[in-house]
């Protein structure tokens, strides 16, 4: 079958042209782009705001006028007709042309930002300088490529998020959950920030300076949130800073693991994170073409929780860097830290052993292992390497490779850039080390799961093809097993295109969350009670 | 070492493989000339819809064959011999068996129209009907209108392929309401509506009197009997259900009704030859069921069964309660137990009918009239816990019961409106009853102490 033809036509493409209104609707969008890619050719827009606005809103309103071209003149139902016809959605051209414009637009944005018309000293030029406006209405200050980012990231999941709750407005769960990561990501990452670094250095502060701070973004995630530089932000700034550092603190070791043994991890990939949130809505298109096969979840395995490893030397490391020697002044000394860092994992380490072995997987067992005899060997190599050197290498140099290999390259070029290729969930599924935190806990000890209905599958594979983690969901609802997977963000996508109502995401009792029986109803019950006793 | 030979890669015959190779180590041969690997029958139209691709259509990677030591002939058995034990390809290969399963599933229904092998005309059950419905009907410009005649499940999902390329579409039913023989009349009527929302032609008490062909051997129009009335088209898609495809089987020896007769072991009268799936007749009818069910669970329930027997575990075919489902372009329906439509409802079948009064949303308790117990319950656009009503079934509760435990059978995602109390305040008015709902239960549904 490798030979197949992706339209199945044998007389040419099926009709699955734009309608003359998303032709208006695209050109719309695209004026928007123009204006900021004028923009950035150093066109010099005379009045700013306007311009701004101008190329601002023509996005938003083509891709609403597009969706709503769409979606309008449909019943309310899952509509992924002509998926795979269409060239954008399928790796056709227009799909490796959007690639690689978005992966261009990474590279600019992280490594080249004076393309963009950054300036470190005196006033922005190009696309930022078009952002200046908002900027100051927003936190005084003048905008920088995270700012122009940022404000086209909020832009798209709002744009975007409308259209899919268009598409799935006959499913509640989808559009309270699409609802809350727009909310989150306008508020949360966008505008409160935005307000607190506006707070600087005022009185409430004592001339302190509050950090840029989006409160939903947990560590790992925000690597560099115990770095000196943001735990010196904190603490210059008061009693605010320091709650803020707790909250900090508190998000990883007690709200994330409470919430995720209530709600699975769902409650943050897929209602509250910013990644997942464009992932999906502007990325919603894109969910298909996630890769299904066993290769690829070893593949991912691997990798993503190599990342955990990685970030948590990284961290240990930076937090090492700086920390002083001498306990006289203060109790936490490099030493303190180090060791606290071994008991803290060795505990982990040890009661997933103890009580959990049994729910690893027998590669993930040896992972496990393995990484643990790396780490304290490395944190047992402390007393043994010179001042400043952590481990092997500079806390510097790992910091460094972590947030250009793992920060920038994976989470942005790659994970965003290849949506129309690798699909919208390729940096949460094989790099986001949150991502992986989260599920590790939702394997082993969460409520959450997806319950397959009996018998009722009929192995369409609508569930597998738009799962954007690649979890091959009908191969365990085919045989009747809940299905309890660490990358499962909970997005419900497969509920709803099941055909058959065979699939439910629930939050239920522990005992028997992990049925590894098959319970195909249907047959009489002696039978399967028969087929069990293998 | 034995070797089990199974003609047939669809559900039935792959459940039997699967399920042997859990059970022994025998040698098992997969013989079939549709497609090289198996996939799922059922989900064809999404291949034509745009939402998968074929492959995803494909519940296991090509690997898994080789690991699980099934192998796989792509070849056409023209022939049986059961006295030498042995299969003849249409390669004139000969392929021999210690025992042989016959899993050869349907083919569609042609009831000798006049003009029923014309070129366009043509059903929807196989991967090659699949490919021959992107010549006959790529796009709307090849084919200016489709019709449909037949109106079971596969028509309505041809007519909702048709409809996402936007082909206008004539949907002949011969029934005066979709489906009516199988659904109560309020559900039925529920969909007629749903169809000619989706702009689809029904056409309720027609049927087809003649294909009309051009000059070139194509279909040109079809006339409807009832009406004389000429329709012109470019495919007529006969969908007015499907046979057991065994005509192969003629001269083997091997005792055939319209299906290959088997007893309540899945055995032929010929010693070590088996049916099961479509094409498979019982010779008594199990319970309510029919001597044939061409059904996805039943000929998965079939393959588990047989690879029982087969591995020398002898167990009789025994079916648990009635379920199925169905999806109706956006309406999803699922049935458990029985719940008969007007014309075969017993005597003492009493039906509860509650329909929602915007949405496309309904469902039908059938229940005894005396003991008041549970028979059956069809919903549409409610999604049920198929646990819940196998065990409800199984312990004979009664409507009263089912009613006030109905939030724990709940199925539907997160967040969904329920509806468990305007069901059951039009339960109590029309019966005059005053059962008051109860909240779900964790416990109950998980059956935890």
């Amino acid at each position: 079958m490798s030979t197949y033809d992706r339209s199945m036509a044998l007389t040419g493409q099926p009709p699955k042209s734009l309608s003359t209104n998303q032709k208006f609707a695209t050109f719309l969008g695209v004026t928007g782009l123009i204006i900021m890619l004028l923009a950035i050719f150093n066109v010099s827009f005379p009045n700013k705001t306007l311009w701004l606005s101008i190329s601002l809103s023509s996005v938003f309103a083509g891709i609403l006028w597009f969706s709503w071209n769409a979606y309008s003149q449909k019943l309310p139902g899952i509509k992924n007709d002509g998926v795979w016809f269409k060239s954008i959605s399928s790796r056709g051209f227009w799909a490796w042309i959007a690639g690689i414009a978005l992966t261009g637009f990474y590279i600019v944005l992280y490594f080249y930002p004076e393309y963009l018309g950054l300036v470190s000293d005196g006033d922005n030029k190009g696309i930022i300088a078009l952002f200046d406006p908002l900027s100051k209405a927003l936190s005084g200050n003048p905008a920088s490529q995270w700012f122009v980012y940022g404000t086209l990231y909020t832009v798209a999941i709002l744009a975007f998020g409308i259209k899919f709750l268009w598409k799935y407005r006959h499913n509640r769960y989808e559009r309270l959950r699409t609802i809350s990561v727009m909310l989150f990501q306008t508020a949360f990452a966008f505008i409160i920030p935005e307000l607190m670094a506006r707070l600087n250095g005022d009185k409430i502060l004592n001339g302190g300076s509050l950090p840029y701070y989006d409160l939903k973004n947990v560590w790992p995630l925000n690597y560099y949130n115990f770095e000196s530089y943001r735990i010196k932000g904190f603490l210059s700034s008061g009693d605010i800073g320091f709650a803020l550092l707790i909250f900090g603190i508190l998000s990883i070791f007690v709200i994330t693991p409470i919430l995720t043994y209530k709600y699975g991890k769902r409650w943050y990939c897929s209602w509250v994170c910013g990644c997942g949130g464009l992932a999906e809505t502007a990325g919603d298109s894109f969910r298909h073409l996630s890769d299904k096969s066993t290769f690829a979840w070893k593949v991912e395995r691997w990798v993503v929780h190599s990342v955990v490893v990685f970030v948590t030397l990284m961290t240990t490391a930076v937090v090492y860097s700086y920390l002083g020697t001498d306990t006289s002044k203060y109790w936490l000394t490099k030493s303190s830290f180090l060791i606290g860092v071994a008991v803290l994992l060795t505990l982990v380490f040890g009661w997933v052993m103890l009580f959990k072995r049994e729910q690893l997987q027998k590669d993930a067992q040896y992972g496990a292992i393995g990484y643990f005899v790396i780490i304290m060997a490395l944190l047992g190599m402390h007393f043994f390497s010179g001042d400043g050197n952590v481990f092997l290498f500079k806390s510097e140099t790992l910091r460094k490779s972590y947030s250009f290999l793992i920060g920038s390259i994976f989470s942005g070029v790659i994970g965003t850039g290849f949506y129309p290729i690798f699909g919208s969930r390729v940096w949460c599924r094989f790099g986001c080390p949150m991502a992986a935190i989260l599920g590790f806990q939702q394997r082993l000890f969460s409520r959450f799961r997806i319950t397959t209905n009996g018998g009722q599958c009929i192995s369409c594979g609508n569930c597998s093809t738009y799962c954007e983690m690649g979890i091959d969901v009908r191969a365990y609802a085919q045989k009747g097993e809940n299905i309890v997977r660490a990358s499962c963000v909970g997005c419900g996508i497969c509920s709803a295109v099941c055909p058959r109502g065979v699939l439910k995401l629930e939050n239920g009792p522990l005992e028997g969350r992990i049925d590894s029986n098959q319970v195909l109803l249907g047959n009489d019950v002696d039978l399967m009670t028969l087929v069990n006793q293998k | 070492m034995e070797n089990i030979v199974i003609i047939g890669n669809g559900i039935a015959g792959v459940t039997a493989a699967r399920h042997i190779r859990k059970l022994s180590d025998k040698k098992i041969t997969i013989i079939s000339s549709e497609t090289e690997y198996f996939f799922s029958r059922t989900a064809l139209m999404y291949v034509y819809m745009g939402h998968m691709k074929f492959e995803h259509t494909q519940p296991y990677e090509k690997g898994f064959w080789k690991k699980n030591r099934i192998e796989l002939v792509k070849g056409h058995v023209t022939q049986v011999i059961p006295d030498e034990k042995k299969l003849v390809l249409a390669s004139t290969e000969s392929i021999f068996y210690d025992k042989l399963i016959i899993a050869t599933g349907s083919k569609p229904n042609k009831f000798g129209w006049p003009g029923q092998d014309l070129d366009g005309v043509q059903g929807l059950y196989s991967k090659q009907d699949l490919n021959m419905l992107e010549v006959n009907a790529p796009n709307k410009k090849v084919c200016k209108r489709a019709v449909i005649v037949g109106g079971g499940l596969i028509g309505i999902e041809l007519a909702e392929m048709l409809r996402t390329r936007d082909i206008p579409v004539t949907f002949l039913v011969r029934e005066d309401s979709f489906w009516n023989g199988i659904l109560p009349n309020g559900e039925s009527q529920m969909i007629n509506e749903h169809i000619l929302e989706h702009h689809i032609d029904l056409r309720l008490s027609s049927s087809l009197k003649e294909i009309v062909s051009d000059e070139r051997g194509r279909v040109k129009s079809i006339i409807v009997e009832e009406t004389g009335e000429e329709i012109p088209c470019d495919l007529v898609g006969l969908t007015a259900g499907v046979t057991p495809n065994i005509d192969f089987l003629k001269d083997s020896g091997i005792e055939l009704g319209r299906g290959v007769k088997v007893n309540r072991f899945l055995e032929t009268n010929i010693k070590d030859i088996y049916a099961i799936g479509d094409c498979a007749e019982q010779h008594e009818a199990i319970g309510n069921r029919r001597p044939i069910e061409a059904v996805w669970y039943t000929g998965r329930m079939m393959g588990e069964t047989l690879a029982q027997t087969v591995c020398g575990n002898k167990i009789p075919y025994n079916p648990g309660h009635w379920f199925n489902s169905a999806k109706f372009l956006d309406i999803e329906y699922q049935t458990y137990g029985w719940v008969f439509p007007e014309q075969r409802k017993k005597a003492e079948e009493m039906h509860f009918h509650w329909r929602h009064p915007k949405e496309k949303i309904c469902i039908t308790i059938a229940f005894h009239k005396d003991s008041e117990e549970l028979l059956g319950i069809n919903t549409f656009g409610i999604r049920l816990r198929h646990e819940i009503f196998d065990r409800w079934l199984t312990e004979k509760r009664t409507i009263a019961y089912v009613m006030e435990h109905m939030a724990d059978a709940n199925f539907d995602p997160e967040f969904y409106r329920t509806y468990e109390k305007d069901i059951v305040d039009q339960f109590n008015s029309d019966f005059g009853k005053t059962v008051k709902s109860k909240k779900k239960s964790l416990k109950q549904i998980f059956q935890i102490a």
